[in-house]
């Protein structure tokens, strides 16, 4: 499984990256990037979702 | 407030009646099962949309609506009022495309990594407020803390000194008053206001250094340094944007502790619940409802909507709708999943996020660090601030240990 964010979407809430600092980081903006490839391992899914689950803008995808 | 009270706020909904400002919440209940887009002829005709998809749809809906003006009022700004397609307030009063160069601008500066940087600060101005509360019985959490926190940390960004906060309080006051004067009035009421903030820009234009005056003044677009104008403008606008709305905020979530001793003593006890607590003040007391303008007639979300109709845009009803929130009209300090709109949705989310919540967070511990038992001196005398900013503005406060 693997995380990304759309960042056409995306609008620098900044949920992902206070929930899931591991996860996800922030660009010059403040918009929300993925940290690496976005691959989750089983512990890491679960925050992946938990970030998913506080976006507003639901910019967050984890996809096969 | 109107001294024409509303009888059904389905078809004559008003922002500014009484009984809006004391309890919107029930009201928004009922017009969110009714409606779910409510009408008034007020203010020269206008909608409500009160459910979170409503809100949603038109936030993010940039072709049909306009920001030109974002607050309520009984005319519509004429041309003049207006430098197109700049707006009045770049980038909050802009529209695509200039939108984005005008937020990109100041974006870097509210990200993250800057305004973290300012948390030893905040705390310090937070313990220094509390300080000169000891001894008291009764505070006054509103009028004597909440207020002074966000303009005092706006003069550290901008970095005015120190000394002039008193003076620098005032014009604040006049800026925040006199924004939706008309224009002639404004800009005499202004003048004494320019005259500082243009000694201060002088000033950082001599001796530049690391703080939000001299990073305007680097800022560039189209290979141009902002013209001065710009640089106050810029200055107005984050004074605007971000001073009464994260007073409101904090004063919301001291009002609420002092009403819910049970999540107060937790948070005391739980002081990493903190940021999932800030998230649900955020979304149960969301202080800020913007406005847009109907670009032209048309039939949306099944109403008539005509040309320069207003919308008000209810973030905070929005955040209750029982479609996306679980048990929506509850609070619930750690609420794990929590997708509120206090900030806005789009293009137009708060620039100023990231330093609100921060704010937020620290006046928080350091309050309840201070005074871990309090409650409300006198129920009755807590006064909400009317308008599209809602907050206690009288918020005495029994410390109790
Ligand atoms: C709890 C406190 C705050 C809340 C709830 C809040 C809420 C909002 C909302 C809902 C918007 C969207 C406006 C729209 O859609 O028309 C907005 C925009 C904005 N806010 Fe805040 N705000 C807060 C604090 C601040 C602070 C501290 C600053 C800066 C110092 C700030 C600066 C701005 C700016 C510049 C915009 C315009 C962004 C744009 O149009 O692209 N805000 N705010």
């Amino acid at each position: 499984m693997k995380v990304r964010i759309d960042p056409d979407i995306c609008q620098g809430q900044g949920r992902c990256f206070s929930i899931a600092p591991g996860l996800f980081g922030f660009d010059e903006l403040g918009n929300g990037v993925v940290i690496g490839d976005g691959t989750l391992q089983a512990d890491t899914l679960a925050l992946a979702q938990l970030a998913q689950a506080n976006c507003p803008e639901h910019a967050i995808f984890i996809e096969e | 407030m109107t001294d024409n009270p509303v009888k059904d706020f389905a078809t004559d909904w008003d922002h500014s009646d009484s009984q809006w400002v004391a309890d919107p919440y029930p009201i928004w209940e009922d017009l969110r099962e009714r409606c779910p887009v409510a009408h008034t002829e007020r203010y020269g005709g206008g909608w409500f949309p009160a459910t979170h998809a409503g809100v949603s749809k038109i936030a993010k809906d940039t072709d049909n609506f306009t920001s030109r003006t974002v607050v309520i009022g009984n005319g519509r700004p004429t041309e003049l009022d207006l430098p197109a397609p700049i707006g009045l307030a770049p980038p909050i009063t802009s529209d695509p495309p200039f939108h984005a160069i005008a937020r990109r601008l100041i974006l870097p500066a509210f990200a993250p990594g800057p305004i973290n940087a300012l948390e030893p600060m905040i705390r310090e101005l937070c313990i220094k407020l509390l300080d000169g509360l000891d001894g008291q019985d009764v505070v006054n959490a509103g009028s004597s803390y909440a207020r002074y926190i966000p303009p005092s940390v706006i003069r550290g960004m901008l970095g005015f000194p120190e000394e002039d906060i008193e003076q620098f309080l005032e014009f604040v006051h006049i800026i925040l008053e006199g924004i939706d004067h008309p224009v002639e009035e404004r800009l005499e009421e202004f003048a004494p206001v320019e005259a500082y903030f243009t000694k201060q820009i002088e000033e950082h234009m001599d001796n530049p250094r690391d703080d939000l005056t001299s990073y305007l003044l680097n800022a560039e677009l189209d290979g141009q340094n902002l013209a001065l104008e710009h640089v106050f403008g810029t200055m107005v606008l984050i004074l605007v944007a971000g001073i009464d709305t994260t007073w409101s905020a904090i004063g919301s979530s001291i009002w609420h502790l002092a009403n819910n001793p049970a999540d107060l003593a937790r948070l005391v006890n739980e002081p990493e619940l903190m940021p999932v607590a800030v998230e649900e003040f955020l979304r149960f007391y969301a202080p800020v409802t913007m406005a847009r303008l109907v670009k032209e007639d048309m039939e949306y979300l099944g109403c008539p909507m005509k040309q320069d109709d207003w919308i008000l845009l209810g973030f905070p009803a929005a955040n209750r709708d029982p479609d996306v929130f679980a048990d929506a009209d509850r609070f619930i300090i750690d609420r794990a999943e929590n997708r509120h709109v206090a900030f806005g949705l789009g293009i137009h989310r708060c620039a100023g996020s990231n330093l609100a919540r921060l704010e937020l967070r620290i006046a928080i511990e350091e309050f309840i660090k201070r005074f871990p038992t309090f409650e409300l001196a006198d129920a009755e005398s807590v006064t909400w601030a009317p308008g599209q900013i809602r907050g206690p503005r009288n918020l005495p406060i029994r410390i109790l240990s």
